[in-house]
């Protein structure tokens, strides 16, 4: 929309008040760009000087005031991964019955209804839920099963979400040219809608990892250890993770003086993956979308 | 063949579309058991009794009562409706001041008759033993046996989960504390909010846009406990300075953290809104004259109050349901805040820090179910709230 900024024959106490209100607008959204900057950059700032080879590959020493954190990198990792092998399946065919195949109606409004609640859900219910369910009654234990599991229901809304959405955006010509040439339902979802909907089901995985890999309160009860060196060596092992570590290290640390380092070093490893993954969904976004044009 | 493999991927598939439901069933049933079971336990710490001269009239004491007579803030039997006498009180561990290790025995197998012979004794005492130690035929009364009730609970105003004789469990201070930060980190969110939506929908160029979103989702992406890292490095001193409080760690700190972290989503789903009001409509209102800054906030935010309402309550639920910051940075003291620069605690913040303590099964873990069944329920409304807002908004437009 090509508008003039003032329209002629404005009186000039509009043209004045227009300024102020844009002006206002333009200061709190700079604002917000440097809170954001102040963030990073305090953590870039006094983090950058902590990371080290030794730091990445080493298990913490000392009663974690020296050494590195890599079990707790591990850790995280693992838990991305399994909550992964959790949500995506499910969620993805979850967004597909969503789309694809249940009929318009009460069946389609309850389980958004269903899927936008459990989003807000609050984390630290997740953590209580995945407590009772996974660690005691099922008698998992605190492990990375129970970790893995309860953080896959946490990221499940997220990826219905976007699997129903990347589909919904196929226009329907297209699964109709695909049945009239003679294929079948399943044929037309599997050879046609999933590969057109798979770059932004793909963004929308990757964001709902990078969620996972910063959560904290869901692992608190049902996987995250206080001090675990060695590498988990089965799903039902405890493992460590970056945000319960630095958590641990920034509040309840033995030798403040010589955890903060490591706390500001882990900050910064946990912001680096976010950025990654934020960076990669990005990037990912916009690549697909010029192959599509 | 081809035919029940079809039949089969379908089943699956709906199979899948419950799971979300399945799992909020789950999730209501798995927590309202443990939470409920805290009305089950009884007021006195499981497998104690209270002992009590037979002469004392008072035979029942709420928990409040008996942790104000333990704590030696109530001194006299007429403050709880008895007569005006003394009260005396009796723990286990004051055993060794009363009765030599003779008069008890070596493995102490007489100490429950001689705590018995002491209560008889004396009127005005009282004692905390467990139940099994009082021999059947003592000369004594044992207080009445009560369970917690859920007035005690939704009531009370004090939260002392590990107090013995009698935890309380009164969840008003948590529940204004919750209430204190959520409803500051929304008053300060709410106009960077508004005006960064109307800014980046209306005002801003593309390129600026094409920058300002990414801030945002970025902004939404950091861990919370990397805010709470953050608040606790930098914020909390900061306040501390600035207001010279004795502890910078407030109601204040907190909310400052949740209005960053409320930000995104009030911005991102108001932002939406904002777009999708009709072209037409603001076309029409500069054609008759208005300047843009008036067709802004007479023809568009109207227009789109409920999308940003959405936002709004979206936000809100996401300052209710946080933990970690909040944790870090709050204070976590259980009581009711009078002022925001106070420390206070939140609901999720309790079961954070008090979970891991609790044993499994006893109260103090069960009520910690039952706060996270309070929680539940409280941004499950908040989602209502949201989905009736957008539903009376697409009757609307269409």
């Amino acid at each position: 929309m090509n508008i003039p900024p003032y329209p002629a024959g404005h009186s000039a106490r509009k043209r004045r008040s227009q300024t102020i209100a844009f002006i206002v607008f333009r200061v709190l959204s700079l604002l917000i760009v440097l809170v954001l900057f102040a963030i990073l950059g305090f953590i870039i700032y006094k983090g950058a000087g902590v990371i080290s080879w030794d730091f990445l590959t080493k298990a913490p020493e000392d009663g974690m005031t020296s050494g590195g954190i890599f079990p707790a990198i591990v850790g995280t990792l693992l838990l991305m991964l399994g909550s992964a092998i959790v949500a995506f399946p499910v969620g993805i065919m979850s967004g597909i019955y969503m789309n694809e195949y249940a009929s318009r109606g009460w069946v389609v409004k309850f389980i958004r209804l269903m899927t936008n609640n459990l989003s807000g859900v609050p984390s630290i219910v997740f953590g209580l839920f995945g407590m009772a369910l996974f660690v005691k009654y099922l008698g998992f234990g605190d492990s990375i099963l129970a970790g893995s599991l309860t953080l896959g229901l946490l990221s499940l809304p997220l990826v219905i979400r976007t699997t129903e959405e990347a589909l919904k955006d196929i226009p329907d010509g297209i699964r109709e040219g695909s049945l009239a040439l003679g294929a079948t339902k399943l044929q037309t979802i599997w050879k046609v809608v999933l590969p057109m909907g798979m770059p932004r089901i793909i963004t929308g995985l990757i964001l709902s990892l990078g969620r996972v890999s910063g959560e904290t309160a869901p692992i608190l009860f049902t996987c995250a250890a206080y001090f675990f060196p060695q590498l988990p060596s089965s799903v039902f092992d405890q493992c460590m993770a970056l945000p319960y570590h630095l958590y641990v290290i920034s509040t309840s640390g033995t030798d403040i003086e010589a955890q903060q380092p490591i706390a500001y070093g882990t900050a910064l490893v946990l912001i680096v993956i976010v950025l990654i993954i934020n960076l990669a969904a990005g990037f990912l976004r916009k690549h697909f979308e010029k192959r599509l044009r | 063949m081809k035919r029940i493999l079809e039949k089969a991927v379908k089943w699956l598939l709906t199979a899948s579309g419950f799971v979300t439901s399945v799992v909020i069933l789950l999730i209501i049933g798995f927590l309202f058991t443990e939470g409920a079971g805290l009305f089950r336990e009884p007021v006195v710490e499981e497998g104690y009794v209270l002992v009590l001269n037979k002469e004392n009239p008072v035979s029942a004491m709420t928990a409040a009562e008996i942790k104000a007579v333990f704590d030696e803030d109530v001194v006299n039997w007429k403050d709880l409706g008895g007569p005006d006498m003394a009260i005396e009180t009796f723990r286990l561990e004051d055993v060794d001041e009363y009765f030599s290790a003779e008069e008890l025995g070596p493995q102490y197998e007489n100490a429950g008759g001689a705590i018995a012979g002491l209560v008889e004794s004396r009127p005005g005492m009282v004692a905390f033993v467990p139940g099994s130690m009082i021999p059947e035929d003592a000369g004594v009364k044992l207080a009445e046996d009560r369970n917690i009730s859920p007035g005690e609970v939704f009531g009370g105003r004090e939260w002392f989960p590990t107090a013995t004789p009698a935890p309380l469990f009164g969840i008003l201070p948590l529940l204004a504390g919750t209430v204190w930060v959520s409803l500051f980190a929304i008053i300060f969110a709410l106009p960077f909010g508004i005006s960064i939506a109307v800014y980046m929908s209306e005002v801003a160029s593309e390129k600026v846009r094409g920058f300002l979103k990414p801030v945002i989702e970025l902004l939404n992406g950091i861990p919370s406990v990397v805010y709470g890292f953050f608040g606790l490095i930098v914020i909390v001193p900061m306040l501390q300075q600035v207001f010279g409080l004795p502890v910078g760690e407030s109601g204040l700190a907190g909310s400052i953290v949740l209005a960053i972290m409320a930000l995104p989503t009030i911005v991102t789903v108001a932002e939406d809104a904002m777009r999708n009001c009709p072209r037409t409509l603001r076309e029409a209102s500069l054609a008759l004259g208005a300047t843009k800054w008036q067709t802004i906030y007479k023809v568009v935010i109207p227009s789109s109050m409920s999308g940003i309402a959405s936002g709004v309550v979206l936000g809100i639920g996401r300052a209710v349901g946080e933990t970690m910051a909040v944790l870090m940075v709050t204070g976590n003291a259980a009581v009711i805040p009078s002022s925001i620069l106070e420390p206070l605690r939140t609901i999720p913040a309790t079961i954070a820090a008090e979970l891991g303590e609790a044993p499994a099964g006893g109260a103090h873990y069960q009520s910690l179910f039952l706060l996270g069944v309070i929680l539940f329920f409280i941004t499950f409304l908040i989602n209502m709230c949201v989905e009736y807002i957008s539903a009376r908004n697409r009757a609307k437009n269409s």
